[in-house]
């Protein structure tokens, strides 16, 4: 766990920076992500569902809005 | 008187040789008669033999490296901009120069942005450089310990030594920085002899005999006619360049030639012109170019055109195309001046050189140049040619008119250097050097490829660049090797592309095997954990065929 750690500390540049300023980059990052995690949580679900919706229904959908339309 | 006429007949050479044939005549010693022989057929032909020259590797990396290379970089210049503001607003305490309240209004004397990358990239992992040294850089080494407590503004040093750190970034190919009480006899008697100081220039009253005799031995260990001695390498390039070449004169210059090559081509005001590096379709479509258009807006005839390379290359480790160039510069009848700075003594079957590895003739390249600095284990740099071209640069150079002479101990440490490596000293010890640098540098290039690093140049060249790419990993890399007791020379943007940051080894004949063997094992530690093993080349299955005890066993 604190090889990655050291090897996200490398790869993204941070390593030379002062603690401070690394806690300062983790804390954005941390809350740039969460806010990533928490939308998708929150939307994901009800946009797979519509999107599903949406082709299931082109797919039955030239039968069904014609007979919508006669009714 | 009689006794060295006897030698006349045996030695069958020209008049004008004996001179600095007198002293040799004495010793009987095999390798100096080989090498004598060398000397009288260099005047014939051009190929001795000509000789397959390995190929230059630049392995590229892959795409990621180079996308990660680029985010860190932004990462760390963004942190740079929101620490100026911290630095402006006054938040945060500025150590860096700043005018005076009275003068804020006037002219800026400290341009604040031109040192941005100095003031928040290069402070923060500055203590990878200038670290302080307290003993001779020979293969092991002490270093002063030095910490810092406000993050590289300013160091302390605790008064600790680390001891017996490896060195693998002192430019001493063949061993010469040493200080072996026998070896070092003769400087310590020119030393009682003539003093340290010189106190003139070499044109006034600074031309001491040992000066000439310097010079004598460095044309012959060259095998030219003529050569003279400077006193600092730098100056040498930019210094003379500007008494050889002048307005007028072209100057093709390879893209990674050194910055006192630059600065001599500026200083001459010649018009510059540049060539991809080691590019021969390059470098020939700029003649072509040259001889058919002429100077740009009179179209009149180029005065002079000199091409200027490098023996080896230091960033790279690549070897200059010799036979090649030679070819161009007889078929469009141009000049080639050739740095030898890095190559002299550390390439070539008896150390002369990029000329000797590839078989030339050395009097078949215009102006030869090279520094005492890497080879030698002095200071300073010559340049040598025909006696023509080495008389007009004693009236006409800026360094011989102005420039302090050389130090008397220093030009005998060459002087026994340059005995020890011809042989003439009684001793194999310099051929031995040659031959166990040679091997070092096939061991360890050959063990660092065979482990998954990019390693840069051409397989025989002493000067070894490690890629490390990522910011962030160069500075992680100096320090984990100097915790493991070796030191390193990292190198990181200006002094070579943003994106090619890497390790630089210099491969010493003072190096023993098991110096290296730690170096390779800490070099693989280390490389898996910080993973720098960026190779795609396919790893060789047989690591226990360096393995010096198999080799026993087998026979």
């Amino acid at each position: 766990m604190g090889w990655l750690y050291y090897q996200y500390l490398l790869i993204t540049g941070i390593y030379v920076l002062e603690p401070w300023e690394q806690s300062v980059f983790n804390t954005l990052l941390f809350t740039a992500v969460a806010m990533v995690i928490y939308t998708s949580y929150v939307f994901v679900p009800v946009h797979v569902h519509l999107a599903l919706d949406f082709f299931s229904e082109l797919v039955r959908g030239q039968p069904e809005s014609t007979v919508a339309l006669i009714n | 008187m009689m006794r060295t006429d006897e030698h006349y007949p045996r030695n069958g050479t020209l008049k004008s040789h004996c001179d600095q044939k007198q002293q040799e005549n004495n010793s009987l010693k095999n390798g100096y008669h080989k090498n004598e022989k060398v000397h009288k057929n260099g005047t014939v032909n051009g190929f001795h033999q000509p000789r397959v020259r390995g190929e230059d590797s630049f392995e590229e990396a892959p795409m990621y490296v180079a996308v990660l290379t680029y985010m860190g970089y932004g990462i760390v210049i963004l942190f740079g901009y929101f620490r100026d503001l911290l630095r402006a607003i006054g938040l945060e305490k500025c150590h860096q120069a700043q005018e005076r309240q009275e003068q804020k209004d006037f002219v800026p004397l400290y341009q604040d942005f031109e040192n941005f990358y100095t003031r928040n990239m290069y402070m923060r992992v500055r203590d990878n450089w200038n670290r302080p040294i307290c003993s001779l850089p020979g293969p092991v080494f002490d270093l002063m310990e030095r910490v810092t407590d406000d993050y590289n503004w300013t160091f302390r040093l605790t008064g600790k030594t680390i001891k017996n750190v490896i060195n693998m970034g002192s430019y001493n190919y063949l061993g010469f920085a040493e200080n072996n009480v026998d070896f070092l006899r003769t400087v310590a008697e020119v030393t009682r002899q003539y003093g340290v100081g010189v106190c003139s220039t070499r044109q006034e009253l600074g031309n001491f005999s040992i000066h000439e005799k310097l010079e004598q031995h460095v044309a012959e260990f060259l095998g030219v006619e003529a050569a003279m001695a400077f006193g600092m390498g730098f100056a040498t390039n930019s210094m003379n360049i500007p008494a050889l070449v002048g307005k007028g004169c072209l100057i093709l210059s390879d893209e990674l030639n050194h910055t006192s090559l630059i600065l001599g081509a500026r200083l001459s005001s010649a018009t510059i012109r540049v060539f991809k590096h080691n590019n021969m379709q390059s470098l020939e479509k700029l003649l072509k170019e040259a001889i058919c258009s002429g100077q740009p807006r009179t179209h009149r005839s180029w005065k002079k055109i000199l091409i200027m390379v490098e023996g080896i290359y230091s960033m790279e480790g690549s070897l200059v195309r010799l036979p090649e160039i030679l070819a161009l510069k007889k078929k469009y009848k141009a000049y080639l001046y050739l740095d030898e700075a890095h190559s002299i003594g550390a390439v070539g079957a008896t150390g002369r050189g990029v000329t000797e590895h590839f078989g030339v003739d050395p009097n078949e390249v215009d102006v030869l140049m090279g520094t005492f600095t890497k080879s030698f284990g002095a200071a300073g740099g010559y340049i040598a040619g025909k006696k023509e071209l080495v008389d007009y640069l004693r009236a006409h150079s800026h360094s011989a008119v102005y420039a302090t002479a050389m130090s008397p101990p220093v030009v005998e440490q060459i002087i026994r250097a340059i005995k020890c490596i011809m042989g003439v000293d009684g001793t194999t010890e310099g051929q031995r050097r040659v031959r166990q640098l040679a091997e070092n540098t096939r061991y360890l290039r050959s063990r660092l490829k065979d482990m998954g690093f990019i390693v840069y140049g051409n397989k025989d060249s002493p000067v070894v660049p490690l890629l490390l790419y990522l910011p962030g990993k160069v500075g992680a890399f100096s320090r984990a090797m100097l915790r493991r007791k070796i030191g390193v020379v990292v190198v990181g943007f200006p002094a070579t592309t943003i994106t090619e940051a890497r390790a630089r080894f210099c491969v010493s004949a003072a190096h023993t095997k098991e110096m290296l063997d730690k170096v390779i094992q800490s070099l693989d530690e280390l490389g898996d954990y910080i993973r720098v093993k960026f190779s795609r080349h396919r790893l060789s299955q047989r690591p226990a065929l360096y393995d010096e005890t198999d080799f026993e066993l087998d026979s």
